[in-house]
């Protein structure tokens, strides 16, 4: 019985912060945008460049890792979706690609992004790639 | 396999894995053990997960051995060159429970002799908590993990045990096309495992250790394979165990739910 009990707490707490993720979701277009993190980027990190900027195929792996593990939050063209902001923002395609990819590195854990240091380091320059590559499109971000 | 790094679930993924240990027995009967896990990444600094366990001792029976309910728990903002994670797991397990997830104290293997009939009668209650520390150099993880487990049942003293293992991505760089055989899929490492007595009797003495070599294959679908041979370093470990694990991840879980609970109320 006592079995049967915790199993039914433990699955009571799962639709609970199901629940909450929904509300927060609601909410999350309310809060104010993540994109300070770029500025907590230390002085030293943020002045790396790109190891793989002339790398010619950069962007597109870079294209392939934000699809198998960033679109689901930013959305699939990276515009941003209830959960994640946009990466077209002005704030982001101005950021230095040191900036972005210590955001990457650190994640924002306080406010929902994981970090992806498990992603290897030429995996992490590769995404700064592409989303430094979105740049060239029209920016759809707020 | 049972080396834990510290990263966690992406908040509102699922991911559902089904996991099997192969184990040869001296003196007694093979046995292959099993568990379905169930692994919730709440947010971004928790997860959480389900076990739910059985075993088959060959020449015996097949049995529903318990559940266990994990948390993980990242400690600081930040990524450092150690990464700490507290971990903290509570187990419901009758004594037949064979899935050998971790070692701990004097785990040796004619603990697993004893028949299903007999073993299942016994019924811990066990608390469980674990220091993992993780870091990353030029591409390797190393990560090591410190065990300190209570059974609440009876007067059980503190047990302890330790795994420590290190692995690498055979590629570093992503291919820029979609594939499944890309190099930078598999995952190669070394783990290796085992007990450090209890409180009144701590050390290597009347202990268990593995030493497992670990490859792991990430599909882009979000499916992913694991296996593990691993090998008794010591009389009282089992000679030979295979694990072997198959998993699937469904992002964005958490959400869907949520959306859905959100239209039926």
């Amino acid at each position: 019985m006592r079995r049967i009990l915790s199993v039914f707490v433990l699955i009571l707490l799962v639709l609970s912060h199901a629940r909450a993720q929904s509300d927060s979701s609601k909410h999350a277009a309310k809060r104010k945008p993540f994109y300070t993190e770029l500025a907590k980027a230390p002085p030293r990190a943020a002045a790396r460049p790109n190891l793989l900027e002339s790398d010619p195929e950069a962007v597109a792996a870079g294209a392939k890792l934000f699809a198998m593990h960033c679109a689901e939050c930013h959305g699939e063209m990276a515009n941003g979706t209830r959960r994640a902001p946009s990466l077209r923002a002005g704030q982001v395609q101005s950021a230095t690609p040191g900036a972005l990819f210590w955001v990457l590195t650190n994640g924002v854990v306080r406010r929902g992004m994981p970090v992806w240091s498990k992603l290897p380091e030429p995996q992490r320059w590769q995404l700064v790639s592409y989303i430094k590559s979105l740049s060239n499109f029209a920016s759809q971000g707020p | 396999m049972v080396t834990y790094d510290h990263y966690l679930e992406e908040p509102g993924s699922l991911e559902v894995e089904y996991f099997s240990t192969f184990a040869t027995q001296r003196a007694g009967n093979d046995f292959h053990s099993f568990w379905a896990e169930f692994e919730y990444g709440a947010t971004a600094w928790w997860t959480a997960e389900l076990y739910l366990d059985g075993q088959t001792t060959f020449n015996d029976s097949t049995l529903f051995t318990g559940f266990r309910w994990e948390n993980r728990i990242r400690l600081l903002q930040y990524e450092h060159v150690i990464n700490p994670v507290l971990y903290i797991e509570y187990e419901q397990i009758s004594g037949a429970d064979k899935i050998l997830k971790e070692v701990e104290g004097h785990d040796v293997e004619a603990d697993e002799v004893a028949s299903n009939a007999v073993a299942r009668e016994e019924h811990n209650h066990e608390l469980e908590f674990k220091l993992l520390l993780s870091g990353n150099v030029k591409g390797w993880n190393i990560a090591e993990n410190t065990l300190a487990a209570k059974n609440l049942t009876g007067g059980n003293p503190w047990e302890f045990g330790y795994a420590v293992g290190a692995s690498r991505p055979l590629a570093l760089k992503a291919s820029a096309q979609r594939c499944s055989f890309c190099r930078e899929n598999f995952i190669a490492g070394i783990e290796m495992y085992g007990g450090l007595g209890n409180r009144h009797s701590f050390g290597l003495r009347e202990t268990s250790h593995y030493l497992a070599p670990v490859v792991a294959w990430d599909l882009p679908s979000n499916w992913t394979i694991r296996i593990s041979p691993g090998f008794g370093l010591n009389d009282n470990s089992h000679r030979f165990l295979l694990r072997w694990g198959l998993s699937r991840e469904f992002p964005g879980f958490g959400a869907t739910l949520g959306r859905w609970l959100g239209e039926h109320s």
